[in-house]
């Protein structure tokens, strides 16, 4: 057998939009194989039509030399397809253990009494190699989005799959965890299991892929083997034309403070935190994933009550209480959570562009039609935002698109200070780039900025200068020259260890 | 073609109701010769117009993804201290105004005890229309409040303005009203926008917590209101009155097409929701069938609606 996996004409429509021509895709044992394309190039719809969620129009599927057209995920994990998907299926108030084993609980014969023990124990087993050491009896809502992952990947671990989906597997892990999934798809990829690995982290893939495939518009563009290919040629393939350089150049204009945060603490994690923003100044914020990072935007932005601390914006000192209060101090957030936190979903283009710019659009609270179609006519444009029209809902966009609509709904009159929570998660290449340079442009016009994020390179590309936080507390506070992958690893991990390897 | 096709799909989505209100007019009008005359449709708008006001203040709650089940009671309680009023010598006026504002505090408590107690809206409003009942009783001593004699306000429920009864054109100004408000204001909006996410919501500046608060306030008022035309109406005001109102609404919002989990759906259905059961009570009414049978079939409508609902957002 010299495919686990192969699929061939694969075609699929959804009303009338085609979403897949004449696609292909050919899984080896013992590989990792990436399969990249940009957001809406169609990779997640055609392993959704692998594991059964979807039926396609036309086109065969073989899993191990079997032509095979699965009914249901459940039927694909039986045959050894498991899936783990970006968005979680855990539910968060049950416990880890109950989460391994939902659907599938050990049982003392047929009588439906639990056996609670040896879920317990073989729940340590697989997270065990992981080296993740999570209590099995833990609710999974008191932990990080990362552990969470990690028992999806117990999961599918513990069901004995030959062929193991991952879609973005590492958006949300730190880079400990990323080390501890590399480690373990090295492992699976030994033992001949195949690991079909989406993501778009460039890094990444040519750190632990065997083979590249590229999608682009619904179509199958090539496999590639990674170690005779190129990050410029793969993006190339995907976007269809040159990209240039992935990090804008830009030209920093840093003038006087905009920004100043002393000995701000919210009573539980988060202790003593100060420090401060320039105008037009992009200041990175790394840290590990539970650093504390987001939970002091939030309490800067006023999403959460802070416990003592403060705020001084251009020199004055501010009172911020809640959001709207931040906002009106000139306080912009794009939070990491788009689709919880940032957009209404089932709302339109327009109505999402409109929320934060009521002022402009809206005098004496009645919305002016024209005023309101003009603002989302001009951010459309602006920002480059792929919508059928300002009537589309956001929720049939793709996550690029999706974003630049939760970063440009602030941008409707300037703001003074723009916190961006991860602000390039889940997005591909050229909206990333695009992104960017809305950065860029932004503090060109004396925008304080500052950006958290889990990538480093992008951390690295973008800032003009980084803070580091650790356990709740800021470790340290890196100038333009300062700022290196090692360096920020050191102060991350509490300056215990030397960057990772 | 895919554009014209999903905006059609959408057209037909909002027009369900309207559509099915029209069969059931029409099977009506060939059952019975009494349905269609003037005077019955007028009797029908009438009878519609006290469920539609409590309907239209239950369309913005559950737009933003709440529930009032008190607005039976605050429609007694209201009624009952209007008409407290003016059986104690208050001019009508006034005593509607009070009857009104009483409405609103009453609304404005259910909005604090969600937003400040972070009560749910459902065990909330569960307590508080307990409560609104039970000081209904207690206000009443549980006998009908008679006896007030004024012209001006037995306008309010009985009378006519160029034909058409005074509580239809209440009924339909408000509506007007409410549709501009849910339709072209910021408040409207928010409405929406909190059902829709309500986190998403506030980190975009939107105080939530005080447009819940109005928004149960706006349904307290409009429950006053209907509890006041429902006073005139009778000339008496009962502590039991408006009992199960509070699920004639409801179901209006949902005949009309509004999702229960909040951030979708338009007033205009919910005015059609409340015409469907209307039009279904005079008809089976006309037609002779027992009050028991009425029932069965007044559910029966309200599962068959949201089936086909149902069916029509998943295709």
């Amino acid at each position: 057998m010299e495919y686990l996996v192969e699929m061939s004409g694969i075609s699929k429509s959804f009303s009338t939009v085609q979403v897949l021509k004449d696609a292909a895709f050919r899984l080896k044992p013992g590989e990792i194989h990436a399969l990249m394309g940009e957001n809406g190039a169609g990779k997640s719809t055609l392993m959704k039509i692998l594991t059964g969620v979807y039926k396609s129009d036309a086109g065969v599927i073989k899993v191990k030399g079997r032509e095979m057209a699965f009914a249901d995920p459940t039927e694909a994990e039986r045959y050894g397809v498991a899936i783990i998907h970006q968005e979680l299926n855990i539910i968060p108030k049950l416990t880890v253990a109950e989460n391994m084993f939902l659907g599938r609980q050990l049982t003392y014969g047929k009588t439906g009494i639990l056996r609670e023990k040896e879920m317990a124990r073989l729940t340590r087993e697989y997270l065990g190699r992981l080296n993740v050491d999570l209590d099995p009896s833990a609710p999974a809502e008191t932990l990080s989005i990362g552990q969470q992952q990690m028992i999806e990947i117990g999961k599918a671990l513990s069901k004995k799959a030959e062929v193991i989906i991952m879609d973005e597997p590492t958006a949300a892990l730190t880079d400990r965890e990323i080390e501890a999934l590399f480690r373990i798809m090295d492992q699976l990829r030994r033992e001949g299991v195949g690991i079909v690995y989406i993501s778009h982290r460039m890094e990444e893939i040519f750190a632990i892929c065997d083979r590249i495939s590229v999608l682009r518009d619904g179509a199958f563009l090539g496999t590639e083997t990674t170690a005779k290919t190129t990050v410029e040629h793969i993006v190339r393939l995907m976007v269809g034309r040159e990209i240039g350089e992935r990090y804008p150049a830009r030209k920093s204009v840093i003038g006087k403070e905009r920004l100043r945060v002393e000995g701000l603490s919210d009573g539980r994690n988060l202790k003593d935190i100060h420090f401060s923003v320039k105008a037009g100044e992009i200041v990175g914020v790394a840290g590990l994933m539970g650093a504390g990072r987001t939970e002091i935007m939030r309490l800067l932005f006023g999403a959460d009550r802070k416990k003592s601390g403060d705020i001084y914006i251009d020199g004055q000192k501010v009172d911020i209480k809640n959001p709207a209060s931040a906002i009106k101090a000139g306080i912009a957030f794009v939070t990491e959570d788009r689709k919880h936190q940032g957009l209404l979903l089932d709302m339109s283009v327009r109505e999402n562009l409109s929320i934060s710019n009521y002022d402009q659009i809206a005098p004496f609270g009645i919305i002016s039609n024209g005023k309101e179609q003009a603002l989302s006519q001009q951010m459309i444009k602006r920002f480059l935002i792929k919508a059928r029209d300002s009537e589309q809902t956001v929720k049939s966009l793709s996550g690029g698109n999706q974003q630049k609509i939760a970063i440009g709904k602030w941008l409707g009159k300037l703001p003074r200070i723009f916190i961006l929570d991860e602000p390039t998660r889940g997005v591909d290449v050229g909206a990333k780039k695009e992104i960017y340079s809305m950065m860029n442009e932004l503090s060109e016009q004396g925008v304080a900025i500052i950006m958290v994020s889990s990538d480093l390179p992008e951390v690295l590309g973008v800032s003009d200068r980084v803070v580091v936080v650790h356990e709740g507390r800021i470790a340290a506070e890196l100038s333009k020259e300062q700022i290196n992958q090692e360096s920020i690893m050191y102060a991350a991990t509490g300056g215990k260890g030397h960057g990772h390897q | 073609m895919a554009i014209n096709k999903k905006s059609l799909s959408a057209a037909l989505q909002k027009l369900g109701p309207l559509i099915g209100l029209c069969i059931i007019i029409i099977i009506l009008i060939i059952a019975s010769p009494n349905f269609l005359t003037l005077n019955n449709i007028l009797n029908i708008f009438r009878q519609v117009s006290i469920n539609a006001l409590i309907a239209f203040g239950m369309t913005f709650v559950i737009l933003t993804g709440g529930i009032d089940l008190s607005v039976g009671a605050i429609l007694a309680l209201s009624g009952a201290l209007t008409a407290g009023m003016m059986g104690a010598g208050v001019d009508p006026m006034t005593a509607v105004l009070i009857g009104v504002l009483a409405g609103g505090v009453m609304g404005a408590i259910n909005g604090l005890l969600i937003t400040k107690a972070r009560i749910a809206p459902f065990i909330a409003t569960l307590a508080t229309m307990t409560i609104f009942r039970g000081l209904a009783l207690v206000y009443t001593d549980g006998r009908p409040i008679t006896g007030f004699n004024s012209e001006a306000f037995t306008m309010i429920g009985g009378g006519y303005f160029f034909g058409v009864p005074v509580p239809v054109i209440l009924m339909l100004i408000l509506f007007g009203g409410l549709f501009f408000v849910l339709r072209k204001t910021t408040f409207g909006r928010n409405v929406y926008a909190i059902g829709g996410n309500e986190e998403a919501a506030r980190l975009s500046g939107i105080k939530t917590g005080r447009f819940k608060v109005y928004v149960y306030t706006l349904t307290g008022v409009l429950s006053a209101l209907a509890g006041i035309i429902l006073t005139s109406r009778l000339n008496s005001a009962q502590a039991n009155a408006g009992m199960g109102y509070e699920l004639d609404a409801i179901a209006a919002v949902v005949l009309g097409g509004t999702s229960l989990s909040g951030g979708r759906g338009w007033i205009v259905g919910t005015l059609i929701g409340a015409l469907i059961i209307g039009v279904l009570n005079n008809g089976l009414n006309l037609l002779g069938v027992s009050s028991f049978y009425q029932q069965v079939v007044k559910g029966l409508v309200i599962l068959l609606a949201v089936l086909l609902d149902r069916k029509k957002t998943s295709s």
